[in-house]
């Protein structure tokens, strides 16, 4: 009888540490998902000019991806980022985040550009709003402009398989 | 025109630090919200640029005129209760709430339950035993 109850003791202790460790502590469930993209209007990378503005976007399901010519993982995921923007099941707009513009082109320019275009975030502060901590990060956003995905941290080609591009198809096909 | 701009730099400066109340309210929120990039610093402890912008941006909002509250929902809205060093009561967080207390009754209880059956029963003496204590402390 003793016995059963150490056993039992020791299977939940097991079971607890289980799933607590195989947790990512890094990875915040954001509350933006399920809620609309926060409002920006920034000037376009290219053509500091011109703005953009997530309103544009209504009626399109898209993604935007945070990145910065500072980041290494951004260079990690960046693969991955052009082979999504190639297959073009959605814009990929990118969100250069708290970089310096001549920075920012350059790396472009040595990298390969997969965006449809880049807005600047110089100051941060959209960056804030998206709730950013760690950049990389991808959104995918919806018709209606609502949030419905964020990665954090570099895509991988297995984050891209069998969550964005499936939900990207999913959202694309429910007009 | 370059000692107008020292001037003007100064007083910027001396007007930053001329204000105890505000920074005492900045620095007080920065120790009730975590940095979300290096998870187990508080916003006032850490120097991540991102710790740097947004004790900044609490700096500018209750210098704005928002209260407290205010810039915890605006962090919470941003970032999830993950922010906050204390979570507040819900149903998600209820275990970490209650659960300490959980434990530690069932561990008392274990331990009542341990005491009490370790209570040395008392001896049971026939009227012949205590004939014959009495005879032998006679």
């Amino acid at each position: 009888m003793r016995l059963a109850w150490v056993v039992a003791a020791f299977a939940a202790l097991v079971v607890l540490l289980a799933v607590g460790l195989t947790l990512n502590p890094r990875e915040v469930p954001s509350p933006l998902i399920g809620k609309p993209a926060p409002a920006f209007e920034l000037p376009l990378l290219h053509a500091p000019d011109k703005t953009f503005s997530h309103k544009e976007m209504l009626g399109k399901v898209w993604v935007l991806n945070v990145w910065a010519s500072w980041c290494p993982p951004c260079l990690v995921e960046h693969p991955v980022v052009t082979a999504l923007a190639k297959s073009g099941i959605a814009p990929v707009v990118g969100l250069n985040y708290k970089d310096a513009r001549e920075d920012a082109l350059r790396w472009l320019q040595r990298n390969g550009d997969p965006y449809q275009f880049s807005v600047q975030d110089t100051a941060g502060r959209i960056g804030m709003d998206y709730g950013v901590y760690g950049v990389p990060e991808t959104y995918v956003i919806d018709r209606r402009g609502v949030i419905r995905y964020k990665h954090i941290g570099p895509l991988t080609p297995e984050a891209a398989r069998d969550k964005v591009e499936p939900l990207l198809k999913e959202l694309d096909r429910a007009s | 025109m370059r000692a107008s701009l020292l001037a003007l730099a100064l007083l910027a400066g001396s007007a930053w630090a001329q204000d105890p109340v505000l920074d005492k309210r900045v620095a007080g929120l920065a120790h009730e919200l975590r940095c979300l990039v290096c998870q187990n610093q508080t916003l006032a402890e850490s120097n991540a640029p991102l710790a740097v912008d947004l004790r900044n941006q609490i700096r500018e909002q209750l210098k704005s005129g928002a209260s407290e509250r205010d810039v915890i929902d605006f962090m919470v809205a941003r970032y999830g209760d993950f922010v906050l060093y204390r979570p507040p009561l819900k149903a998600s967080t209820l275990a970490l709430w209650i659960g300490p207390f959980v434990l530690l009754l069932g561990g008392a209880l274990l331990l009542w339950r341990r005491i009490a059956r370790r209570r040395v029963p008392q001896p049971q003496l026939s009227e012949a035993d205590h004939a014959r204590a009495a005879k032998l402390l006679e």
